[in-house]
Order: structure tokens, then C-alpha cells, then sequence
């Protein structure tokens, strides 16, 4: 049991990383809110007056607000299914014996290494490109018309381009997981004739609840933010404009910073609620 | 492994991998190649994989034109002390959270992590203001500083996570011994959770080398690392595939290798305690 | 802004202040630019040695792509964050900074360097006031790049001012899709400067306008429909596929790798085309002024500078000054004309490389200064408006709000909504966005 100097001291050593993680917060965040309810127009000669509700009406009454969280929705939504589903085949995959196991599993974690702006310009570029890209050459070479994959399916290739960066993250944590799975308690699952399916949901399944759970909180955190790989494909357009392109948006061409740092405001609350339902989650789950 | 599996079945397992694995990879891999083509033939219809002219003359182009080390060598100071300086503020942290619990102990974890969601692009101003005010643009330690806060969290939670599967009766007992704090934490904790620290140390590290937002808008020259490299290879007027796959490539290889080279420690270490 | 003041002070005790020792020192004579990484202003970094050799000032380059570009010399300019000497600007920003009192006036230039000798065009749009604020480094307006080889197959002669009708019939008549040819390539991406430059040229030689003498947004008009209704039309019918993402880059791929029929751009795309290391078509590419629709003489053409100016409060002034009067003389065009070719050096903005003899051999010379004659950016539209510019109205608000519009108009090219939705969607952006500035 800890003592109360052990207490005190536990105290003052978590000190700095909640003094600067509390600063790193505070003061974006005051300076967000001050801009807020200010009208500042840097283009317009700057700080223009106290601007009151204004900048909070106006964001939240322009017609792309609801469709930006429609898309942010979506976009983390989407990846969040494909990776968790996908990490899980891949990682029981993986754990399965093959020759060349390192090589494969080097060759399935490499996405994550590549910067985001990298793999949009790739993607955007050498693949999706509707005349010189290569899944365009593949589609004619089986004599179909090339999808125009930015415009006609835009957020489905954000979030395939997200994913493909994302699963990595998820297969290792889920390889981890299930690598640590106690290999007697299957085998006797798979001596009692249990089938593959009631192995995968009653024994698998459970025990990477954990695991899921965690890839479902730090993709969520790094999602909400994504901007790179909307910034170099679409540009926001075709429905892709998420709530942080739109306070891009706002803030930088449109250089309306008090409208813009309401935005952010609104970005804070909806990671907020966002947290708050993974906190419901995880809290259960991080239990020990 | 204790089960005993048929050769067919492994050599199931191999093809299926192998295939998943060389699709996932293949983007890379044809950034790779398009990199050692001539312009005209990155655009080729029908696409060439292999019969081509192999030329260096991309890296010859992108390493007149930019100073590739100075980028180089700005990412890996950035990444690095970024890194190095958040696990010695994180170490003490997480020795607290894990060994001495309370009850406000996870409400302050998942408040860290909250402190992730903050849209940057809404604070931009902001910071680039107080940026001014303190005249550190395009300064390397005020980019330490702001990653290694960015990464913090994360850092944080890892380190705990790991601590937390280190029997607190060892510490005890060198706490018996006499042990200092300091040295409990620096010669008893720190040398067994050697393995934690260094998966750590690599996932954060690859998150500060990948970073695109605060690295490209508060930088100019002495500062920038690769992420604004690239952004002058995005792009262009005119046929650009071949060069942007080099500068591409030059600005992606040395995580990658250094992320091959760790991969196992990777497999073992990334549990964020999902591992019971 | 005694509250930021304050937290500045809570910051500065966290330790971002230890950074500040450490604050690079920059020399005496070392200048840095911001530019875009387009060929000239590459080939420009090229022959840096020799102005350090000439000047002993040295340059530090931060080569940025355009979108990244903008952004980054915005919020430096706007904030006073100082980080750059000279900054590549174009013509929207060049009179909103210069009338914040950002940038540096150009007045004092040496007579050396002859400024009158700027193409007054360029230098009525990188003025202010009667000053200039910003060196024109190239110059560019649009007009049709055509292959002369097909439009003789088609049986069709190119006229000098061709109209949007003959362009259409001649689209289609080159369209061979089996060949993958497609008659006519025109910007379709969502962007102010892009797409949304593009749609401007075109409305405006429809006889629309975007906004009356009140400001008050006309996207609602007949002449808007007609141009977009136009122009979706054409493109379905002779447009390459998933014209609603391309942009400059992909239309000039697809030209040079003789995709396109007719390609109605920027004037600088006229080396590349030409190009016979760049491109398969360079043999047969004729150039004509850009159309206008029938009854209307405003044609579609655009004007556009990529410039070089001096933010204010720089310590370098001098210098700085000194590199553009290097880098946008004539001696400089002379020299790279000596190492590349003729056809290589920057274009549109001297007076005097149109008198050039050497130059008059270059294809695409005469047309590129017809071009950009032909733009008035004082008087673009046929009925008035309260604004100058060619493709874009010089305010503040015009590339965020300009910059939603055409969003809104790709999502009509890609089939997601008609015509009449997205203007009606744009005409909401544009008095939103107007209101919101209190026009």
C-alpha cells in the first residue's frame, strides 16, 4: 500500500507532464475562445471589435456545417470498420505458421511509416488518377471504363487511402493480442469439434475485445484530425469537407480567424462528445 | 507453437500472406520503381514494371535542387529529441499512474489523450502568434517542444501500461534496500521495462517523423524537415511522377528501414496493455 | 491584446523560451524566398550561384507547391511573422497586402532596370495606388492550344477569334473516344485558381458577372446558367472523363500525351506542349485567341503574374531589392535564354522581349502578348462591377468564398447535383460570405 509520502511524491512526479500538458491546452484554447468572439479579418486591418454570438451563428448556420460533420462522421466511421475488420483477419493470419513470416509482416506494417501527405500524393497521383493511373489502366485492361475515383466515390477513397495508412496500427496491436492467446484453450475448442466460427466468436472474439477497444481510441484521437490527405486529393470538394477542412477553410482561405476559432470551438465539443462515449467504452474495458 | 499443422495448410497460409502482404506493400513498391523511371515512361500506357530504362537521374534532379540532408538531418533531430524529451517527462508520470493509483488516476489518462482531439488548423494563429512573440519560426527547439507535447499522451499511456505488468513488490523490495526514488526509478524500473521504452520510443518516433501540420506551417529553412521536402516536389507544373516518387522514396526510406529493422520489437511491444 | 499578452507570459515560463537563444542568426547577407515550385522559378534556383557570385548575397530557398505556398505566406504576412525576404505572390494578393502596408514599395527600382518596361498590364495588376508593389517574374493569360493535324482531319479551319459555338462543333468533330481523343480538355477542379479561375474567364464571355455594382452576388442569372449549362454540355460531349477533378497538370498530361483536341489554358503551357522532349504532339499544336460567346467581346482569357515582392519589416530590404531587380531584369532573360533557348525564358512580362528579333521565332510569342493584351482587368465583364481582376475579384474574401463556389460547380461536373443547384448553392456562399465581410 502506498504511503502518504509515496502519495506526494507520486504527485509531484506526474507534476510536469500535467503542467505542460495542461498549458498546451489552456493556452490555445483561451486564445481560441477570445478570437471567437472577436471579428478578426486579418486582411481587413485585424482585431475589428467585439463580435459577441456572431462567429458561433454564423458557422453552425452555414450550409456546409452539417454536411462537414456528415463527412468527419463518416470518414472516421468508415476507417474505424475497415481496419478493426480487416486488422483482425490480418492479424489471425499472421499468426498463423507460413514461411517468410517476418518478410510478410514487413510488408504489411510498411503503410504506417509513410507520411500522410506521401501516401495521398501516391495515391492521388499513381492510382486514383483517372487517365495515368494505374487502377485506371487495370479497369480498361478488363475493358471497363475507369472509375473517376475523387469525384465519384470521394469519401470511399479518402477512406481507403486512411485505411490502407491505419492498418498497420491496427494489426499490430491485434497481433499482439492474439498472439498472446492461450494456444491450449483452442486447441481444446478445436478438440470439442468446436467449428471455425463459434472458435472465432466465443473464444477469439472476447479476448481481443481489450485490443479493439484501444485501436478504437487512438485511431478516433488521430482521425478526428486528418487534414493532409483531404488537402492534397479533393481539396474539401466533392462532400469530402470535413469539420476540421472546414475550419481550415474558414481560418486560412477565407482568412476569417474569429469565424474559423469558433469553428474550432465546435471541434473541441464534438471530440469532446466523441470522448466521452469512448470513455464509456474503454473505461469499462481498461478495468483491470 | 504446439499445434501441429500440415504442410498443405501452411503452405496455404504462406501464399494467402504473401499475397496480402505484396498488395498492401505495392503502392510503395511502385513508388519505388516509378522513382527509377524517366517522366515519360511513369506515364506509360500501358504501365511498365520492370522493362524500363533504370535511371537516377530523379535523385540526381531532387539532390541539385534541394538540400536533402539538411531536411534529413531537421527530421531526425526534431523526431528524436521530440521523443527522447517526452519519455523523460512521461517516465515519472506513468511511475505514479502505475504504482501509485488513485482515483482521479484514469480520468488524468483520458484527459491526456483528449488533449489529442484540439483541431491544429484552428489553432494555427494562436500559436503562431505566441511563436512570434517568443521569436522562435523556424526554430528546431521550439518544434521539439511542440511535438514532443503533440506525442505526449500517447507517450504517457504507453509507459503505463507497461509499468503496470511490472510486479510492484521488486520496487518494494528495493525501496526496502534503501533505494532512492530516483534510483528506484532509473536502476530497478527503467532496466526492466527496457522492452516498453523501446517500442515507445519507435512508435513516437515514427509519429514525430510523420507530422505535417506544425513542421510545414512553422518552418522556413533552418528548420525544416522532410514533410516540407516534399511539399516542393507536390505537384509542379508539368510531368512530375518520376520526381515526386524520388523525393518520395528519399523522404520515407530511413523510418522505413529503421522501422524494418525494429519490427519485431514493434510486434512485441505495441500492447498499449491490451495484453493481459 | 492585453490577454494574449498574458499568456504569452504563461507560456514563455513552460520553456518555449529556452528556444530563443537558439533562434537561427541569420547573416548579414543572406536573403530567404519564399517561391512555387513551377519550372521557371526552379530554373531560376539553378542560377542563384551567380547572383551570390555578382552580389555576395547569399539565398536560401523555401520551394513550396502553390496551395502550401499561399498558405504559408499568408499567415507570415498577415501575422507579421517575418520569416521570408521575398515572397512569390500573384496579382489577387499583390493589391489587398500593399493596402494593408505589408509589402515594400517598388518605386525606387534603378533605372537599369527600367521598369517602364513592364508590360503595362502586369504592372496595372501588381500596382496599388499607382505603385508598384510587386515585380512580375513571368506573366501569363490563357488562350487555345489546338492540334493542328486533327483539326485538318476534321475538315475544320481554326478562326482568328473563334466563338464558344465553333469551339463546341469543333470539339465534337475531334472527339474519336475509341482513339481517346477527347476534342477539348478545360479545367474542371474545384479551387479558386483552378476550376474556379477557369468558370470566371467563361462567365465572362457569356456576359455574366459574378456580383453587380452593390455587390450583390447574380449567381441567380440567366447568363451564369447559360455558361455552366454550356459548358457541361460540351464537356459531356467531347470532355475527357472525370473532367471534374482535372486542373492544369492533368489537362497538360493529357494534351501532351495527345489526348486532347483543344486545350484552353494558361499561355506558359505553350513551352511545355511545344516541348518534343515533354511531348508527343509537339509538331502539331496550333495557338488561337480564347472564344467568346457570339455578341459578346470580352473574350475568355485570364491575366495572372507570379511576382516577387518584399514584405515590410524585413531587415534586408536592400538586398532583397537587389535579387529582384537581378531576377526580373532582362539581363536575366538573356542569360537563361543564352544556356536554354529562348523558348525557355520567362514570359509575359517585358515590353521588350515581344521587340526581341530572337524572340519573334518562338510559335507562341505573338499570341501570348495578343493574350494578354486582351485581358482588362479594370473592365473584365460586359456589364459593370465594382471590382478588378480578370478570373477573380481583387477582395479578401474572393479565395475563400470564390474557392466554396467552384466547389460547388465541380460537384455539378461530376453529376452529383445540376446546374441550377449549385449556382443556387453558390449565389447562398457568395451573400453569405459578403454579408459576413459587411459589403
Amino acid at each position: 500500500m502506498a504511503t502518504q509520502h509515496s502519495r506526494s511524491a507520486a504527485r509531484l512526479m506526474m507534476a510536469p507532464a500535467v503542467f505542460v500538458l495542461l498549458v498546451w491546452m489552456l493556452v490555445p484554447l483561451g486564445m481560441t475562445l477570445w478570437f471567437s468572439f472577436r471579428q478578426y479579418l486579418p486582411l481587413r486591418g485585424g482585431d475589428l471589435g467585439f463580435a459577441g454570438w456572431d462567429n458561433y451563428v454564423r458557422f453552425v448556420t452555414s450550409s456546409s456545417f452539417w454536411p462537414s460533420i456528415y463527412s468527419t462522421l463518416i470518414i472516421v466511421g468508415g476507417v474505424l470498420v475497415i481496419t478493426i475488420f480487416f486488422g483482425i483477419l490480418l492479424a489471425m493470419l499472421l499468426d498463423q505458421p507460413m514461411f517468410g513470416q517476418g518478410i510478410v509482416r514487413i510488408l504489411v506494417i510498411a503503410p504506417f511509416f509513410v507520411m500522410p501527405t506521401v501516401s495521398a500524393l501516391v495515391w492521388k497521383n499513381m492510382f486514383m488518377d483517372p487517365t495515368n493511373g494505374l487502377l485506371a489502366h487495370l479497369w480498361r485492361f478488363f475493358g471497363a471504363d475507369p472509375v473517376v475515383w475523387l469525384s465519384d466515390v470521394p469519401l470511399f477513397s479518402i477512406v481507403l487511402i486512411v485505411s490502407w495508412q491505419w492498418l498497420p496500427f491496427a494489426t499490430l496491436i491485434l497481433l499482439t493480442a492474439i498472439q498472446s492467446l492461450d494456444s491450449d484453450q483452442l486447441e481444446a475448442a478445436e478438440m470439442d469439434g468446436a467449428p471455425h466460427l463459434q472458435r472465432f466468436w466465443y473464444i477469439i472474439l472476447p479476448h481481443l475485445s481489450r485490443a479493439i477497444t484501444i485501436v478504437l481510441l487512438i485511431q478516433t484521437i488521430f482521425l478526428l484530425s486528418i487534414f493532409a490527405e483531404i488537402f492534397v486529393t479533393t481539396g474539401g470538394a466533392f462532400g469530402t469537407r470535413t469539420l476540421t477542412y472546414l475550419i481550415f477553410q474558414r481560418v486560412l482561405e477565407s482568412q476569417n480567424i474569429g469565424l474559423g476559432s469558433a469553428g474550432g470551438v465546435y471541434a473541441i465539443i464534438l471530440a469532446n462528445i466523441v470522448a466521452i462515449f469512448l470513455m464509456r467504452i474503454v473505461g469499462k474495458n481498461l478495468d483491470t | 507453437m504446439a499445434r501441429a499443422v500440415s504442410s498443405r495448410r501452411k503452405a496455404i497460409n504462406t501464399a494467402v500472406a504473401w499475397a496480402i502482404g505484396l498488395l498492401i506493400f505495392f503502392p510503395i513498391l511502385w513508388t519505388i520503381l516509378t522513382s527509377f523511371k524517366t517522366e515519360a515512361q511513369a506515364i506509360a500506357d500501358p504501365p511498365i514494371f520492370l522493362g524500363f530504362d533504370w535511371t537516377l537521374e530523379n535523385y540526381r534532379i531532387v539532390q541539385e535542387r534541394s538540400n536533402y540532408m539538411r531536411f534529413l538531418w531537421n527530421s531526425v533531430i526534431i523526431a528524436g529529441f521530440s521523443t527522447i524529451l517526452g519519455v523523460i517527462i512521461a517516465v515519472p508520470a506513468a511511475w505514479s499512474m502505475a504504482f501509485v493509483p488513485s482515483r482521479r488516476t484514469k480520468d488524468i489518462l483520458l484527459w491526456m489523450l483528449s488533449t489529442k482531439m484540439l483541431p491544429a488548423v484552428g489553432v494555427l494563429y494562436p500559436i503562431y502568434l505566441i511563436c512570434i512573440e517568443l521569436g522562435v519560426l523556424d526554430n528546431r527547439v521550439a518544434l521539439v517542444v511542440i511535438i514532443m507535447l503533440i506525442n505526449l499522451p500517447i507517450i504517457v499511456w504507453m509507459l503505463y501500461t507497461y509499468f503496470r505488468e511490472i510486479p510492484g513488490e521488486i520496487l518494494e523490495a528495493a525501496r526496502m534496500d534503501g533505494a532512492s526514488l530516483r534510483n528506484e526509478i532509473l536502476y530497478v524500473l527503467t532496466p526492466m521495462a527496457v522492452p516498453g521504452i523501446a517500442s515507445t520510443v519507435l512508435l513516437n518516433f515514427i509519429l514525430a517523423w510523420n507530422e505535417a501540420f506544425w513542421t510545414l506551417n512553422l518552418t522556413a529553412v533552418n528548420a525544416a524537415p522532410l514533410t516540407a521536402f516534399i511539399a516542393s516536389y507536390s505537384s509542379p507544373e508539368g510531368l512530375f511522377f518520376a520526381k515526386l516518387s524520388a523525393a518520395s522514396t528519399m523522404a520515407i526510406a530511413p523510418i522505413l528501414i529503421l522501422g524494418w529493422f525494429s519490427q519485431k520489437q514493434l510486434v512485441r511491444g505495441l500492447t498499449f496493455g491490451a495484453v493481459k | 491584446m492585453t490577454t494574449t499578452q498574458r499568456l504569452l507570459g504563461t507560456v514563455a515560463g513552460i520553456g518555449l523560451a529556452s528556444g530563443m537563444a537558439a533562434t537561427a542568426m541569420a547573416q548579414d547577407t543572406t536573403i530567404t524566398i519564399a517561391t512555387v515550385n513551377n519550372g521557371d522559378m526552379v530554373r531560376m534556383q539553378g542560377y542563384t550561384d551567380q547572383f551570390t557570385e555578382e552580389t555576395g548575397i547569399g539565398v536560401e530557398w523555401v520551394t513550396l507547391e502553390e496551395n502550401v505556398l499561399r498558405q504559408r505566406v499568408t499567415t507570415d504576412i498577415t501575422t507579421g511573422g517575418g520569416q521570408f525576404d521575398i515572397m512569390t505572390i500573384g496579382m489577387y494578393e499583390a493589391p489587398i497586402w500593399a493596402a494593408n502596408d505589408w509589402l515594400v514599395p517598388l518605386d525606387d527600382l534603378s533605372d537599369d532596370y527600367n521598369a517602364e518596361d513592364i508590360l503595362p498590364a502586369m504592372r496595372a495588376g501588381l500596382s496599388y495606388d499607382g505603385t508598384l508593389y510587386a515585380a512580375p517574374f513571368y506573366g501569363e493569360s490563357s488562350m487555345i492550344m489546338y492540334r493542328t493535324d486533327l483539326m485538318e482531319e476534321a475538315g475544320l479551319e481554326m478562326p482568328e477569334e473563334p466563338t464558344w459555338q465553333f469551339i463546341r462543333e469543333a470539339a465534337a468533330a475531334m472527339t474519336d473516344r475509341d482513339a481517346d481523343i477527347n476534342g477539348i480538355c478545360l479545367r474542371g477542379k474545384a479551387g479558386w485558381g483552378e476550376g474556379g479561375a477557369f468558370i470566371m474567364t467563361m462567365a465572362n464571355s457569356f456576359g455574366a458577372r459574378p456580383v453587380n455594382e452593390d455587390w450583390e452576388p447574380q449567381l441567380d442569372s440567366e447568363a451564369w446558367n447559360e455558361t455552366l449549362t454550356f459548358f457541361t454540355e460540351m464537356m459531356a460531349e467531347s470532355g475527357p472523363a472525370g473532367y471534374a477533378t482535372n486542373g492544369f497538370n492533368e489537362n497538360l498530361s493529357l494534351f501532351q500525351q495527345g489526348k486532347c483536341g483543344m486545350w484552353i489554358d494558361a499561355t506558359v503551357a505553350a513551352s511545355f506542349v511545344t516541348n518534343p522532349e515533354e511531348s508527343e504532339v509537339a509538331d502539331s499544336v496550333g495557338f488561337a485567341l480564347a472564344p467568346s460567346a457570339e455578341g459578346v467581346d470580352k473574350k475568355a482569357n485570364w491575366l495572372w503574374a507570379w511576382a516577387l515582392a518584399i514584405p515590410a519589416g524585413t531587415e534586408q530590404a536592400d538586398a532583397a531589392k537587389q535579387f529582384i531587380e537581378w531576377s526580373t531584369s532582362t539581363d536575366y532573360i538573356e542569360l537563361v535564354a543564352e544556356n536554354e533557348g529562348w523558348a525557355n525564358v520567362p514570359p509575359g512580362a517585358r515590353t521588350s522581349l515581344y521587340e526581341n528579333e530572337n524572340y519573334a521565332d518562338v510559335p507562341f510569342a505573338d499570341l501570348t502578348l495578343a493574350s494578354i493584351d486582351a485581358a482588362d482587368p479594370t473592365n473584365p465583364t460586359v456589364d459593370p462591377v465594382p471590382y478588378t481582376g480578370v478570373q477573380f475579384a481583387a477582395i479578401p474574401e474572393w479565395a475563400g468564398m470564390w474557392g466554396q463556389v467552384s466547389q460547388e460547380f465541380s460537384a455539378a461536373y461530376a453529376g452529383q447535383q445540376s446546374v441550377e443547384e449549385a449556382l443556387e448553392q453558390g449565389q447562398a456562399i457568395m451573400t453569405d460570405a459578403l454579408e459576413a465581410a459587411g459589403y
